[in-house]
């Protein structure tokens, strides 16, 4: 039985397609969210490497900001619960999963047999989340991806205070100006995110194993920043960003299954 | 999705609760224009002062907090806000507050009007931020202020130091209040204005309670909206009255398996904090729409008041939710989401109270512990429609539901 899982975020589209709820056929990820036109895209992507058509998938779930928008679903969840499930296929000793995407931050926690029992999110602010490296990406005019490389290569982490990005921007430009080494500011760019969410995952409740997900699990110097901050191993894999969507697809095979 | 079960609309029966019910919360505002047309001196009061006091002396006073709550549910809480800020006062405020200030200066709002008062009532049992919103009123509008201080009380019981603090207070605002209006404080009114006001607490307190039945007789959100009643008139007769019907109507929905919940009731939650007014029917639709009744909330249960004197009635407004310590009121809420058979807990971070949010986290934290529920968080705000995302709001509500509903699927 083939199932599809489209995670139609803020900023990227991520689509996974799953053969009997236990082998990952294709995977896409598209750099269109909410708004854009990435979830056709994201869906053909899908369908072309697995040599399928939608004739063929039993069941599709969408989640993340755009799932009730888009009408080619049979379901959807709330990405939450995509989250914990993917996190969950990915790593079955998860209990705590941190997901910073990009217009939110999430702490899920999940029970033994990988059911979320609980989580956190952001407040209404865009502190800590995938849009705040975005915004500080464009400051330093480097690409967001470069951030986690650069960050390693810091001496002396720059302190970033303000939790307001609008007042994080004037801080980082105002470091800048002073002579700080870029990869010291970078480095602070990222533990303000890891402190942001840190007290997010304090709050709920921290329980390892943990695992990152979402976009922002690729930034090394988020990663190792939250790592510091809770004291704890923070395990993440290639497939990180594609979590959701891997947890819509196992919603998607246990809807069609019963 | 729970299906809704679309019922005709029909016009309203006058001898029905809602009927009565909004009556009086008309005449609340009527009754005070008309007394000023008069020539009489009205008041503003805050909704925890002691309402027995000017119903005693027969004054008539309206609620800023209840007009800004009206005003915001049709949508002029951002442009009174906005009209505060212009004036200097921060958006970090109570957005009562704002709404209130602004009215003040303004003097009209479409969404509700009031009249300006003589004199304000002020008594901080349910905020500290409502002295100087009224100190500002009193000000603003050259008039004299009332203030009853009723501080945070971090024992268990209200000890006899507090009463004698708080009834010399009492004792003094009949005096003042005395001088202002020419009116005279009789006890053998007062007595009356106790029996109404015990007996409207009482079948209020009776009605919210019938929620402990599954399904409930009724939806959660009609006890904000009934709840203007208990603030504004809960010592008059015809209060009285209208809060029994409430709890006859609740009674006779039970015992026909009915409700007000226009829905399949598929789960109970405890909603924690001031409604969202702005945006009303988008929290109330985020939780029918999945099945979920909000059967109940601290809030609603707040305006009960049950007494046998005048040192009772003291004592009681000692005690209402926000002047007490967090392990009473934590306890409280455990009690209401036990008796309610509650399988979730929503708390309102409502960036309008800072107090009540800001104790939340830990209480909250405590509660889904001891009840074994998960507790869901959302922003908003009572007044002031900026600060309410839908999207988050709906993922929030939607990931509480996932939860509830597999651990319903778990234990069977």
């Amino acid at each position: 039985m083939y199932t599809l899982g489209i995670d139609i975020g803020s900023t990227t589209t991520k689509c996974v397609m799953l053969r009997d709820g236990a082998e990952v056929l294709a995977a896409s990820l598209v750099e269109a969210g909410v708004g854009a036109d990435g979830t056709a895209e994201a869906v053909e992507s899908v369908l072309v490497q697995s040599g399928l058509n939608m004739a063929a998938v039993a069941y599709t779930v969408a989640t993340g900001y755009g799932r009730k928008r888009w009408t080619g679903a049979d379901g959807e969840i709330s990405e939450l619960s995509a989250h914990a499930l993917g996190c969950h296929f990915l790593m079955p000793e998860a209990r705590t999963v941190i997901d910073i995407g990009g217009q939110d931050a999430k702490v899920i926690s999940l029970d033994d047999s990988g059911r979320m029992s609980g989580f956190v999110m952001n407040d209404k602010c865009a502190a800590g989340t995938g849009r705040f490296l975005d915004v500080m990406a464009g400051i330093l005019k480097v690409g967001v991806d470069a951030l986690g490389s650069m960050a390693a290569r810091s001496e002396s982490p720059a302190d970033i205070s303000s939790t307001c990005t609008v007042f994080a921007e004037s801080e980082v430009i105002s470091q800048l100006a002073n002579g700080t080494p870029v990869p010291d500011v970078v480095a602070g760019i990222c533990n303000s995110v890891a402190a942001r969410v840190s007290a997010l995952a304090r709050r709920q409740g921290v329980k390892e194993a943990v695992y990152m997900s979402g976009g922002v699990a690729k930034n090394e110097g988020v990663r190792k920043a939250l790592e510091r901050e809770l004291g704890v191993t923070v395990s993440t894999s290639p497939d990180a960003q594609l979590a959701g969507a891997l947890g819509a697809a196992l919603n998607a095979y246990r809807k069609a299954s019963t | 999705m729970a299906e809704e079960k679309k019922k005709p609309r029909t016009p309203p029966d006058p001898n029905s609760a809602k009927y009565k019910l909004n009556q009086i919360a008309q005449k609340a505002y009527t009754d005070v224009q008309e007394a000023k047309a008069r020539g009489e001196k009205v008041g503003w009061i805050s909704s925890n002062f002691p309402v027995e006091i000017p119903e005693t002396l027969g004054l008539y006073v309206c609620y800023p907090e209840n007009q800004a709550a009206g005003i915001a549910a049709r949508g002029g809480g951002v442009r009174m806000c906005e009209a505060a800020e212009s004036e200097g006062y921060s958006n970090d405020i109570c957005a009562y507050a704002r709404v209130s200030l602004a009215y003040a200066r303004l003097g009209s709002a479409p969404e509700q009007d009031m009249p300006l008062p003589d004199y304000v009532l002020c008594c901080n049992n349910i905020c500290n931020c409502m002295i100087k919103w009224y100190e500002n009123l009193a000000k603003e509008l050259n008039i004299p202020m009332i203030m009853i201080d009723i501080p945070f009380n971090p024992d268990d019981e209200v000890s006899d130091a507090e009463l004698a603090y708080v009834k010399g207070q009492f004792l003094a605002a009949i005096e003042q209040l005395e001088e202002i209006t020419g009116r005279k404080w009789t006890e053998e009114r007062f007595r009356e204005v106790m029996a109404n006001s015990c007996r409207t607490s009482r079948a209020w307190l009776e009605a919210t309670a019938m929620a402990r039945y599954t399904p409930s007789p009724f939806n959660g959100f009609d006890l904000l909206n009934h709840m203007a009643v208990m603030v504004t008139a809960r010592g008059k007769p015809e209060a009285a009255d209208a809060m029994e019907t409430l709890l006859k109507e609740y009674q006779a929905n039970h015992e026909k398996g009915e409700s007000t919940f226009r829905a399949e009731e598929k789960y109970r939650i405890m909603f924690e904090g001031i409604a969202c007014w702005p945006w009303l029917r988008v929290t109330s639709t985020g939780m029918k729409s999945r099945g979920i009744n909000m059967v109940t909330t601290i809030y609603a249960d707040a305006f009960g008041f049950i007494y046998d004197d005048f040192d009772g009635m003291i004592r009681a407004y000692c005690k209402v939710p926000n002047a007490i310590n967090l392990e009473v009121a934590r306890d409280k809420r455990i009690k209401l989401c036990k008796d309610n058979s509650v399988e979730g807990l929503l708390v309102h971070v409502n960036r309008s109270c800072k107090l009540w949010s800001g104790f939340m986290s830990e209480m909250s934290r405590q509660i889904g512990r001891e009840c074994d529920i998960p507790v869901v968080s959302f922003d908003g705000d009572q007044a002031d429609a900026r600060n309410f995302s839908e999207a988050q709001y709906d993922t929030r509500v939607q990931g509480l539901t996932e939860i509830m509903e597999a651990r319903k699927e778990a234990a069977v």
